[in-house]
C-alpha cells in the first residue's frame, strides 16, 4: 500500500516536474497561432517588411561597402539628390511613377530613401526612451523612498506637454537635425515607459520569489536581473512598438515644421512641407511621401495591436 | 463637490510651479544670447551690454526666476524680442483662434465617435465593424498635417467650398465660420479615430457584464439596456480618453495652424523656435502647459460626476 502511495507521489511528482515545460512549450506556440491568426497584425508585418526592404535595399551599400565606392540606387529607380531642372514638378509619368518635386528630382526615389531617416528615427529613439524610461522606472519602483518620488515626479513633470510639445521644446535647445531629433523624441518617449515599468516593478516586487532571493543574500542588481525584468519586459514590448509608430508620427510632425533632418536628405515630413508650396499646382510631392507615413505608421499599430493582444490580453482595451 | 474641486485644483499647484521652472530653465539653456540674437551679429558690445541689462540678464539667475514668476502672476509676458511687441496682446489676439479650433474639434469628435464606437460595439465583427476599425486606425496613423493637406484639396480646391488658408475676421461670423471649417474637420477626425476606438472596446467590456445580461432577461429594451445600463459604465473610460487626446489635441493644433496658415498659438510657437525669439517661446510654452494642466483638471472633474464610486 505505501509502496503504491510512494510511486504515485513520484508520479506526480513527475508530471509536476515536467508539466512547466510542456506548458511553456505550447504556450508559445498557442501565442504564435494567436498572432498569426490576427490578420490585421499579419497585414501590419507585411506592410513593415516592405518598408523595412526599402529602407535596406534603397542603393546597394551592402556590395558597394565591400567594393569600396559609393552606393548605387538598386531598388530607388534614380538619385534622389539628382536634379532634372529643366522637368521640375512634372505630373506622375511611366518613367517617374510619382511625379517630379520642384528641384526636377524623382519622388517615388525620395521616397523609397526617406524611408530610412523614418525607420531610423523610430526605432533608435524607441530604444533610447524605452530603456532609459525602464531604467529610471524599475529603479524608482525598487529602491522606493526618496529615490522613487524624485524620479516619478520628474515624469510626471516631463508628461505635462503633449508629445509634440516637448519635442519642439527640447529641439529649441539642442537645435535641429537627425542625432538631435533622436534624442529629443527619446527624452518625449522615457516618462510612459518609466511610468509602466515603475507600475509592473511595483506589483512584482510584491512576490515571494523576490523575498525569498532578498532572504538568500541576493544583491538588488542580480534580483532586478534576474526576477523583476524578465516578468516585466512583454509589457515594455507591447509598448514599444505601439510608440515606433508614435515616433515615426513626431518624426515626420518635427520634418514638417522643419526641424528635421537638413536637405537635402529625404525625409518623408519635409518633401511634404516643400511641396505644400506648390499644392495645387503638383499635388503628387506631397501626396506620395505621406502615404509613405501612414502606411509604415499603420503598420507599427497594426503590429502593435497584434503583439499586444497576444503577450497582454489584459491590455486588449 | 465643491471641496474635491478645491482640493484639486490646490493638487495642480505644484505641477503648474514644476512646469513653470521647467519652461524658465530650458529657455535659459538654449545656446546663443537673446540679447545677441534681438539685435544681430553686428550690434556693439555696448548696445549688447545695454540692452542685457534691460532685459535683466545680468541677473542672478534666481532673481530672474522670480521676476518671471511675479510677472506671470500680474499677467505680464513680457514683450517680443524680434518684432518688440507686446506678448499678451499678441496671445490675445491668436488665442481665440486656437480656441475654437481645439473645440470644435472636440465636440466633432465626442459626437461622431461615441454614437460610432457605440454602434461597432453592437454589431461586432460585421463588416461595418471591421470598416470601423481599420478606419479609427487609419486615422490615429495619419499625420495632422498630412489630413489637412488631403481635406485643403479636396474642399478648397477640387470642389471650391470653403478657404483653403487664414483664419478669417472674428468679428464677421460667416467669414470666421468658413475658416474654421476644414481646419476643425482635420483636428475633429483624428480626435474621431480615438474617441471610436475607445468607445467600442469600452462598450465591448461592459455589454458582457452581467448587470447588463440582468437587464437584458428583465425584459428590458434594447435601447434602455445600451444607454442607460451600459454606455453609463463605459462612459468612465471614454471621458478620461476624451480629455487625455484632448491634451494631444492642442498639439495636432500646431500642425493644422501650420497647413492652413492659420492664426493661433500653434503658429507662434513655430514662428518662435524659428526665429529664435526666446521670451515669445517662453511665453508660449507656458500658456500650452496651464492649457494641459487645465485640461486635465476639467477631466479629473468631470469624471468625478460621471462615475458616482468615486468619493470626494
Amino acid at each position: 500500500m505505501k509502496e503504491n502511495l510512494d510511486a504515485v507521489a513520484l508520479e506526480s511528482q513527475s508530471v509536476a516536474l515536467e508539466a512547466p515545460a510542456i506548458r511553456i512549450r505550447s504556450q508559445r506556440k498557442r501565442l504564435f497561432q494567436t498572432f498569426v491568426r490576427n490578420r490585421p497584425a499579419i497585414l501590419g508585418v507585411f506592410l513593415m517588411l516592405i518598408v523595412l526592404s526599402m529602407a535596406l535595399f534603397a542603393d546597394d551599400w551592402f556590395i558597394a561597402i565591400f567594393q569600396g565606392r559609393e552606393p548605387q540606387p538598386l531598388l530607388a529607380p534614380y538619385d534622389p539628390l539628382e536634379q532634372d531642372t529643366a522637368n521640375r514638378l512634372t505630373p506622375p509619368s511611366r518613367e517617374h511613377p510619382m511625379g517630379l518635386d520642384s528641384f526636377g528630382r524623382d519622388t517615388l526615389s525620395r521616397v523609397i530613401y526617406g524611408s530610412r531617416v523614418s525607420l531610423l528615427v523610430g526605432l533608435i529613439s524607441v530604444l533610447i526612451g524605452g530603456v532609459a524610461g525602464a531604467l529610471m522606472g524599475i529603479v524608482g519602483g525598487y529602491l522606493g523612498g526618496k529615490t522613487e518620488n524624485v524620479l516619478m515626479r520628474i515624469a510626471d513633470i516631463l508628461m505635462a506637454f503633449p508629445s509634440l510639445i516637448m519635442g519642439l521644446m527640447v529641439l529649441a535647445v539642442l537645435g535641429g537635425g537627425l542625432f538631435n531629433m533622436i534624442l529629443a523624441i527619446g527624452i518625449v518617449l522615457a516618462p510612459t515607459f518609466a511610468r509602466v515599468a515603475h507600475s509592473s516593478t511595483l506589483s512584482v516586487k510584491q512576490n515571494e520569489y523576490v523575498t525569498a532571493a532578498r532572504s538568500i543574500g541576493a544583491s538588488n542588481l542580480r534580483i532586478t536581473r534576474l526576477h523583476i525584468l524578465p516578468n516585466i519586459v512583454s509589457e515594455i514590448v507591447v509598448l514599444a512598438s505601439i510608440w515606433v509608430a508614435s515616433a515615426i508620427r513626431v518624426e515626420a510632425n518635427l520634418s514638417f515644421i522643419g526641424l528635421g533632418v537638413s536637405p537635402p536628405t529625404p525625409a518623408w515630413g519635409s518633401m511634404i512641407r516643400d511641396g505644400t508650396k506648390y499644392l495645387f499646382q503638383a499635388p503628387w510631392v506631397s501626396l506620395f511621401p505621406g502615404l509613405a507615413i501612414l502606411i509604415t505608421v499603420l503598420a507599427f499599430n497594426l503590429l502593435g495591436d497584434g503583439l499586444r493582444d497576444v503577450l497582454d490580453p489584459k491590455l486588449q482595451n | 463637490m465643491a471641496r474635491y474641486i478645491a482640493s484639486r485644483l490646490i493638487l495642480a499647484i505644484p505641477t503648474v510651479l514644476a512646469v513653470l521652472t521647467l519652461v524658465f530653465f530650458v529657455v535659459r539653456v538654449i545656446p546663443g544670447d537673446p540679447a545677441t540674437a534681438a539685435l544681430g551679429d553686428y550690434a556693439s558690445q555696448e548696445a549688447v551690454e545695454a540692452l542685457r541689462e534691460r532685459m535683466g540678464l545680468n541677473d542672478p539667475l534666481y532673481v530672474q526666476y522670480f521676476r518671471f514668476l511675479a510677472d506671470l502672476v500680474r499677467g505680464d509676458l513680457g514683450t517680443s524680442m524680434i518684432t518688440g511687441k507686446e506678448i499678451s496682446g499678441l496671445v490675445r489676439q491668436v488665442l481665440p483662434y486656437t480656441l475654437e479650433l481645439t473645440i470644435t474639434a472636440i465636440f466633432i469628435g465626442a459626437i461622431l465617435g461615441v454614437p460610432i464606437g457605440i454602434y461597432t460595439a453592437r454589431h461586432v465583427n460585421t463588416s461595418i465593424d471591421y470598416a470601423g476599425r481599420v478606419g479609427s486606425l487609419a486615422g490615429l496613423s495619419v499625420p495632422a498635417f498630412y489630413l489637412g493637406i488631403l481635406i485643403m484639396l479636396l474642399f478648397a480646391y477640387k470642389f471650391q467650398l470653403f478657404p483653403a488658408v487664414g483664419g478669417g475676421d472674428l468679428g464677421d461670423l460667416k467669414s470666421n465660420l468658413s475658416h474654421l471649417v476644414l481646419p476643425a474637420l482635420t483636428l475633429g477626425l483624428i480626435m474621431t479615430a480615438s474617441v471610436t476606438r475607445l468607445t467600442r472596446s469600452a462598450m465591448l467590456n461592459v455589454l458582457k457584464d452581467d448587470y447588463v445580461r440582468t437587464a437584458r432577461a428583465k425584459g428590458l429594451s434594447e435601447q434602455v439596456v445600451v444607454f442607460r445600463h451600459a454606455l453609463r459604465a463605459a462612459l468612465v473610460p471614454i471621458v478620461s480618453i476624451i480629455g487625455i487626446w484632448a491634451a494631444s489635441l492642442v498639439a495636432d493644433s500646431v500642425l493644422t495652424e501650420t497647413v492652413f496658415a492659420r492664426p493661433g498659438l500653434g503658429k507662434m510657437l513655430v514662428s518662435a523656435i524659428l526665429q529664435r525669439d526666446y521670451t515669445l517661446l517662453q511665453s508660449v510654452m507656458v500658456i500650452y502647459a496651464l492649457f494641459v494642466v487645465g485640461i486635465n483638471l476639467i477631466t479629473d472633474i468631470i469624471y468625478s460626476f460621471v462615475d458616482p464610486r468615486i468619493t470626494h
